[in-house]
């Protein structure tokens, strides 16, 4: 049971994603564009967590990610925590930051909104970390954590 | 010199100017505002002053809005501007199916700058990242509509004399008004006292008393409106309170007529109080205030046409002497 598992888990180089809220787990996926990597890519959710009950994991092989790249995924895993393994080694390892602003990650949700109604990037500005308050740079509304939409 | 050559020079120039477009009010700072009152002071005294002579202002009403259209040609016209545009959105190419960028990009070809209204929020924001020339909003949706609080802080001072600690009482639809949340945030430079009246399905949101609180403003909230809340005030903010915004007929009726100002309200108010309305008004102000000496909405809308007047030269870097 035990080698079974160190089977899965075992990641000689790249990134994995931790603590990922599991109901957050296939929109990280989508949102790094996880389904366009060929090597191989490990999904875990629903796994048992001290800290969130149930929790997501994705282990990525072979491949790290710009800063500015991961931290997208704070908007919808505030919390999640990414390692970097080098020869089956954590290397670093830190909780992904929320940017001060998000561009064209998020769907505003106001539809009277120009930038639902042309087509062009949305522009957010984080005015809130905890919980995350986000404010559109167009139609100046504001969007609360649990009404958050990923463009 | 060819004509494509003087174009390009004058496209250049405009690029420049871009960062005069004003799509909110929160774009201006107290000093801005101050000095840009002073400038409609100066229209107020002479509006005929041929300073954009050879300027074409274009304005984009991708919505209908005769009065404020009105307002904006009239202003230009004034300053000596050709005027080009179009009423409504139905007989231009939006109908079509073009996108804003695209007609945006097409009239900045012609017009040094763009007045502009669209029935859609952040219209005005958008349209003034990618346009090279400036872009004045004329209201975007629920969203902004900041010459319409330039025209309101003009009267206000106009009639008090200052801007600086006033009781000012704002009735009606405090909750879907821009025009009172705009005022409310214009205000904040000049320690103002608000008073809040309105129903419970109306009332101010809570974002903008928070900004209150935020910054020391005092304001107190109300459902009853009365000569106790009226003596006290300077500028009694009257809004139109629009059917449509209730789910119960019967609950709009009975408020339509309990914020309604009549002029028997108005024995104790103060000699200098002045009743303002943003226009058109339905019920909210009965027609014998109008011979009151407290009256001032008909000036107030006047007044449009200097701030406007002076927004435009602030648009296009004109110093007005
Ligand atoms: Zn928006």
């Amino acid at each position: 049971m035990k080698k079974k598992e160190l089977a899965v888990a075992a990641l000689e180089n790249g990134t994995v994603i931790d603590h990922i809220p599991s109901s957050s787990l296939f929109k990280v996926v989508n949102l790094l564009q996880l389904e366009k990597l060929t090597g191989s890519v490990t999904i875990g959710n629903n796994l048992d967590s001290n800290r969130l009950g149930k929790k997501g994991i994705i282990k990525i092989a072979d491949v790290e990610f710009p800063e500015d790249v991961i931290n997208r995924i704070a908007v919808i895993a505030p919390h999640a925590v990414i390692n970097i393994i080098h020869d089956y080694e954590v290397v670093k390892k830190h909780e992904v930051q929320l940017p001060d602003e998000l561009n064209n990650i998020v769907r505003c949700n106001n539809p009277k909104c120009i930038s639902n109604n042309e087509p062009m990037p949305t522009r957010f500005h984080v005015e809130n970390r905890d919980p995350i308050v986000l404010r559109c740079h167009h139609c100046e509304r504001t969007v609360a954590q649990s009404e958050i939409q990923l463009k | 010199m060819s004509s494509v050559r003087r174009g390009l020079h004058v496209n250049l120039k405009l690029i420049k100017m871009n960062t005069r477009s004003l799509v909110s009010i929160s774009d201006l700072s107290k000093q801005e505002i101050t000095h840009l009152l002073d400038v409609a002071s100066k229209f107020d005294h002479n509006p005929n002053q041929r300073l954009l002579e050879g300027r074409v202002v274009a304005t984009l009403f991708f919505e209908p809005s005769t009065r404020t259209r009105l307002s904006f040609e009239t202003a230009a016209n004034r300053l000596g501007a050709r005027v080009i545009g179009f009423s409504d959105a139905s007989t231009s190419s939006q109908a079509k199916g073009e996108t804003l960028k695209d007609t945006i990009m097409m009239v900045s070809n012609y017009a040094d700058l763009i007045v502009m209204r669209h029935p859609l929020e952040g219209a005005a924001r958008y349209a003034s990242e990618i346009s090279p020339v400036p872009i004045i909003n004329a209201g975007d949706g629920a969203n902004q509509h900041p010459t319409q609080t330039m025209l309101d802080l003009y009267t206000i001072r106009q009639t008090q004399g200052t801007l600086e600690n006033l009781n000012i009482t704002m009735v009606g639809d405090l909750k879907y008004g821009r025009t009172v949340h705009s005022l409310l945030e214009a205000m904040q430079f000049f320690n103002p006292t608000f008073n809040f009246v309105a129903c419970k399905e109306l009332q101010m949101p809570e974002q903008y008393k928070q900004f209150c609180r935020e910054r020391g403003l005092a304001y107190h909230e109300t459902t009853d409106f009365g000569p106790d809340i009226i003596n006290q005030t300077d500028i009694l903010y009257m809004t139109r309170v629009q059917r449509e915004r209730f789910s119960d007929l019967m609950e709009y009726e009975r408020v339509k007529n309990v914020y309604t100002l009549t002029a028997s309200m108005l024995q104790g108010a103060k000699p200098t109080m002045r009743v303002l309305h943003p226009l058109p008004r339905v019920t909210e102000i009965a027609q014998d205030v109008d011979d009151t000496p407290w009256a001032y909405y008909f000036e107030q809308a006047r007044n449009g046409l200097y701030a406007r007047q002076a927004l435009i030269c602030r648009a296009l870097d004109i110093q007005v002497p």
